[in-house]
């Protein structure tokens, strides 16, 4: 006999466990009908279909191809269809270091998406700089295009990468549809130089 | 060296054969013959940079003509000859290799360019030039190749900290080299 035994009181498996399903946004229901605010079902589509667009140089490339893996699996979280055109992409995904000569590459990646768009710095580098306090990396991807989230780590494990992910579809979820018009995010634009 | 194969003796080349062909042809001109870790290493005036390298490539003895590397050292306290441009030199056949320097006043940095002789030295010229900043007079394409074509100074030049002065977001003295430090 085994020293040790697991499951000794073993349970039948439960689908409904494992399987999480988006909940509806407030509204007001019947039979056959339901009412809601537009930008709460617009929020809810996008925030699970959002399509990653990894822009991956160094390490933190390494750990979002974990992240993408079966294990962490990001499928999970609707951006199945990871794009490699930022003419499709909603999530622009920095990950590494970039350096000031890859500075107009990005920002250039970035003004090819459409709106709206989304950025998530992944690791130190690409948030700050990190180690490479040197005068060939630009220090901080926030010094060329706006960012949204920052996931700090060196590098950040994949249950980071995940963590930062859901806070980006929090944003996307409650952002409002006129944000993308409005006054204030046309300054923030007008101060990083883009109409 | 004297070794024997098939019956035949081949004399190799040796540091000393070198440095004594070199003499002969150069004298004086040529300074500071060392040999570090068994490498032989030596100087001489920046504008006969090309009669040396020429001279060593075409010697029927030398044939020194691959060019391994090329750099530049800054040496700030070495007023006058701040400046340092050094070739690696590979001869093939005898398998030995050498260190070749001239050194330049950093208010003129005029050395006249090596890549008509060695392809390769047209890239590491470009290199060269753009972190030391030595003007390579006669080079076909001298501008900036790995740093940023928007950059105002040559950053390995020991006047320049390491650190990126453009930011703003550090606590210098969280890194040792503030106030407290």
């Amino acid at each position: 006999m085994r020293p040790v035994r697991f499951n000794i009181f073993g349970k039948e498996a439960n689908i409904a466990d494992a399987v999480a399903t988006v909940q509806p946004p407030p509204g007001f229901g019947g039979e056959g009908f339901f009412t809601s605010k537009m930008s709460d079902v617009v929020g809810l589509a996008r925030k699970n279909s959002l399509w990653p667009l990894p822009f991956a140089t160094s390490c933190c490339g390494i750990e979002f191809m974990a992240t993408m893996g079966s294990h962490y699996d990001l499928s999970r979280f609707g951006s199945e269809r990871v794009g490699f055109s930022p003419r499709q992409c909603d999530l622009l995904m920095v990950m590494g270091t970039i350096s000031k000569k890859m500075g107009p590459v990005l920002r250039q990646v970035y003004l090819q998406m459409a709106e709206p768009r989304w950025v998530m710095a992944v690791g130190a580098c690409a948030s700050s700089g990190g180690i490479f306090d040197t005068y060939s990396v630009l220090q901080g991807i926030d010094q060329v295009i706006p960012v949204d989230v920052y996931v700090p780590g060196c590098p950040p494990r994949p249950e980071a990468i995940i963590d930062g992910f859901m806070r980006i579809q929090d944003l996307v979820g409650q952002e409002s549809v006129r944000r993308r018009n409005g006054a204030q995010y046309q300054a923030l634009m007008t101060s990083y130089g883009i109409d | 060296m004297i070794l024997k194969f098939r019956n035949i003796q081949l004399v190799s080349l040796t540091n000393e054969i070198i440095q004594q062909k070199l003499i002969e042809k150069f004298g004086e001109e040529l300074a500071n013959f060392e040999e570090p870790y068994g490498m032989l290493t030596f100087e001489a005036p920046k504008d006969i940079n090309l009669k040396v390298l020429q001279f060593l490539f075409d010697d029927e003895i030398l044939q020194f003509k691959f060019m391994t590397d090329l750099c530049a050292v800054h040496y700030p306290d070495n007023v006058g000859r701040e400046l340092a441009v050094v070739y690696h030199l590979h001869n093939l056949v005898d398998n030995i290799r050498i260190r070749f320097k001239v050194f330049t006043n950093i208010n003129n940095t005029d050395v006249f360019t090596a890549s008509k002789l060695f392809a390769a030295a047209n890239w590491m010229e470009r290199e060269t030039y753009d972190f030391y900043g030595i003007n390579f007079v006669g080079h076909s394409n001298l501008k900036r190749i790995l740093n940023v074509d928007e950059m105002d100074y040559f950053p390995m030049r020991k006047e320049f900290p390491l650190e990126d002065q453009t930011r703003t977001d550090k606590d210098d003295e969280m890194f040792g080299r503030g106030r407290l430090n």
